[in-house]
């Protein structure tokens, strides 16, 4: 196993440390067929316990990460290992301790806040978009912000209107954060590493509905940079841009649509800010045709935005209007055949791949 | 000696002369017993700031300072008396009426009120304003717009201190590891926000060293105290509640604030507990500089002049022969000389460039983090 250097507590309070160390693009590692298979959630917490092993200033605090092992059991045995200094039980108090944390990194602690559901992070809103993205500009540079906010964000199984958020659109809106999506274990470990280690607030969307999603997860470490996005499948009929967990609703109506000779191209985004639009243009070069594949409302969305940045950019490369599919624009209801009809699912996909291509 | 305090006393051979040197607050049992240059040393910070505010309001009118300017005169002794109890690198965090805060805390009247006038040389370069003043070397963290939001990140600023001491074993800095306390100052209106029972349930909770000081003047913007928050007389009821301590302080006589404050902030510090202060006091001017003031009589602002804090600490101070009325005079001609020397020197400072615009956005500036801006990192202040 690969070893990192150990990070000195002395050498970096909050903003003193604007690059990131250059272990970060060396150690990416591809996912391997006969590496070892983990689910999601143990990436997640392979990656935090990897970085609180390296760095006493990581911690994490959060509703029921510690006696309960988490409520989704990401941070299953970290109290164990890391003590209940480090590995903290809040109250259901998200404003409270998202605003505690948020001026702990400002001190230069590196907190990651876990929120049982993005969908609770409404009642912190204040502290994680007035502050935590702004601390930076609004300081005149001298109060910096390293904070892992991360938690489940999208529609989890029936769990209806109000726990269902998707906060990609709402949060990527405001400059000073970074957003990172993963839609696999590997991408979910590798991301994670990256955005514990980097200065700047981090919002960090997993999916309940991933969780237990296995796959080939090596044993060295490894970080994945932020802004590079992973071509998921290649092919050139059309190009479908997506991120989280749609990426894998995007790979399944792939299949189905190579079986009648439409070969897609799918690129999984991985991080929303940075947005890897240079490998969104290159693919768009090579099939002329592009759909978005995005898990939140269309009005004002991440798909709204590549779709204009396409538009602003490549314009004349395509041969068609580009495409935006999202999760229908109405809440999100509770029965399953209905939720699943809400969601940009494989059939969705499949349909509107079809109706593309055939044009 | 970690770098925050070899800049922290760089700056305060500027602003801070003398008996906070060591960066220590000083101790006696009795205000009346602590040495004469720190009682001098109040006096002269607390005038300081009344005359700072005065020629912001002149600036403000005459269109040389924009947005939202909440002035803090009336409310001296709350500041300087408070920041007085406290050592120089204990952690500070305050609302938008904030110029009383940093220049007590240390700040150069210089950048804080280039940063009014929105210039590079201000302490956040012009990217703050008035409501948002923030010293790194003299550990004032803000400076914060939204009320109550800066409750919750009071007890933050506890946590690291605490968890420094008790996790990393030294400071962030490299330095020894100390007990420390936080300060939180907010106003009346911010007792209504959940934000701040939230904190006090965290800070109570988790035995977390952070005083949050109510600067009571009576007023939430516009609405009276009797209209905005229940059972008002009885405040420090709320945090015993929390089983924090609890106390309610006459905030118009420093020297009381200083007999009745340092002993908390002692223990606070000593037992790693929280602590909510309910100091009386009272604002001269409006809630910010477009306030009619409709809301309370001239007669109710004039009772307050009649106990200024200021002229009660010239007093006791010429009693106890510490003062002369010539000393008086010139420390105000030497104060009003600075405040003139900070606004013409806040008038001919230069502008941000254009470019200044996309710095200190991302610490981490990568390639496309916006679809339009590209980020750079910004220069250091000279002045911080």
């Amino acid at each position: 196993m690969t070893t990192l250097p150990m990070i000195e507590t002395d050498i970096h309070p909050a903003v003193d440390n604007p690059e990131l160390p250059d272990f970060v693009a060396e150690h990416e590692l591809p996912s391997r067929e006969g590496d070892r298979v983990v689910q999601f959630r143990e990436a997640l917490r392979e990656a935090m316990s990897e970085e609180m092993r390296r760095d006493k200033r990581v911690f994490l605090l959060g509703e029921e990460v510690a006696e309960y092992n988490g409520a989704y059991k990401v941070s299953q045995g970290m109290l164990d290992e890391f003590g209940p200094e480090r590995i903290i039980d809040t109250p259901i108090s998200e404003n409270g301790f998202a605003g505690m944390s948020i001026s702990a990194a400002m001190m230069g602690l590196r907190p990651i806040v876990e929120f049982m559901s993005w969908s609770f992070s409404f009642v912190a809103a204040d502290p994680i978009l007035n502050n935590a993205p702004k601390m930076l500009y609004m300081s005149g540079g001298q109060f910096g912000c390293p904070i892992v906010f991360r938690g489940n964000d999208g529609a989890g199984g029936q769990l209806a209107s109000t726990h269902s958020w998707c906060v990609e659109a709402l949060y990527a809106n405001v400059p000073g954060l970074k957003m990172a999506i993963p839609s696999n274990p590997y991408d979910a470990k590798g991301l994670l590493k990256t955005a514990i280690l980097d200065p700047d607030p981090v919002f960090f969307l997993e999916s309940e509905r991933m969780l237990g999603d296995k796959a080939h997860v090596p044993e060295e470490e490894y970080y994945i940079p932020f802004g590079r996005a992973r071509v998921a499948r290649e092919g050139d009929a059309i190009t479908l841009v997506s991120f989280g967990r749609p990426v894998n609703f995007c790979l399944e109506a792939a299949e189905k649509l190579a079986e009648e000779g439409i070969d897609v191209e799918v690129l999984d985004m991985r991080t929303i800010r940075p947005l890897d639009i240079d490998s969104i243009i290159a693919s768009v070069k090579k099939t002329n045709q592009i759909l978005v594949v995005d898990q939140s409302w269309p009005f004002a969305s991440i798909a709204s935005e590549v779709v204009t940045q396409i538009c602003e950019r490549c314009f004349d490369w395509l041969d068609a209007p580009p495409q935006r599919l999202n999760t229908e624009d109405v809440p999100t209801p509770y029965a399953k055949g209905l939720e699943y009809n809400y969601l940009p699912n494989p059939d969705r996909i499949y349909d509107a791949v079809k109706s593309m291509v055939n044009a | 000696m970690t770098q925050a305090t070899v800049q922290s006393e760089q700056s305060m051979t500027t602003a801070k002369a003398d008996s906070q040197t060591a960066g220590l607050a000083p101790t006696a049992k009795n205000a009346r017993d602590l040495p004469k240059e720190v009682l001098l040393k109040w006096l002269r910070d607390m005038q300081l700031i009344r005359e700072f505010e005065n020629r912001t309001m002149q600036a403000y009118q005459q269109a040389k300072i924009g947005g939202f300017c909440h002035i803090y005169t009336g409310q001296e002794a709350v500041a300087v008396g408070t920041i007085g109890c406290v050592n120089s690198d204990d952690p500070v965090i305050t609302a938008y009426r904030d110029h009383g805060h940093a220049l007590a805390r240390g700040m150069t009247p210089e950048a804080c009120m280039a940063e009014m006038f929105g210039k590079i040389t201000g302490c956040a370069k012009g990217k703050g304003g008035s409501m948002h003043m923030f010293d790194r070397p003299n550990w004032l963290f803000g400076g914060h717009g939204i009320v109550s939001a800066q409750t919750p990140m009071g007890a933050g600023f506890a946590f690291a201190t605490k968890y420094e001491h008790e996790v990393l074993g030294k400071t962030l800095e490299g330095g020894e590891a100390k007990k420390k306390v936080t300060l939180c100052y907010m106003g009346d209106g911010a007792l209504d926000q959940g934000a701040f029972h939230e904190a006090q349930n965290i800070a109570s909770l988790w035995g977390l060293p952070v005083i949050y000081i109510l600067e009571n003047n009576s007023y939430s913007m516009g609405t009276a105290i009797d209209r905005h928050t229940a059972n008002h007389e009885n405040l420090i009821d709320r945090a015993k509640g929390y089983g924090m301590i609890g106390v309610k302080i006459d905030g118009l006589d420093i020297m009381n604030i200083y007999n009745e404050f340092k002993p908390i902030v002692d223990q606070c510090r000593e037992e790693s507990r929280p602590a909510f202060i309910d100091l009386k006091t009272y604002r001269y001017q409006g809630h910010s500089m477009s306030d009619p003031q409709k809301y309370r009589t001239k007669d109710e602002v004039d009772q307050y002049k009649d106990r200024d804090s200021i002229a009660k600490l010239v007093s006791d101070l010429m009693e106890m022969g510490y003062l002369s009325e010539d000393d008086w005079k010139s420390t105000q001609k030497a104060l009003r000389d600075e405040v003139r020397a900070a606004i013409d020197a806040a008038e001919s400072a230069p502008v941000p460039e254009d470019d200044e615009l996309f710095t200190d956005v991302y610490a981490n500036p990568e390639k496309n983090l916006s679809p339009t801006a590209t980020y750079s990192h910004g220069t250091k202040n000279p002045l911080m």
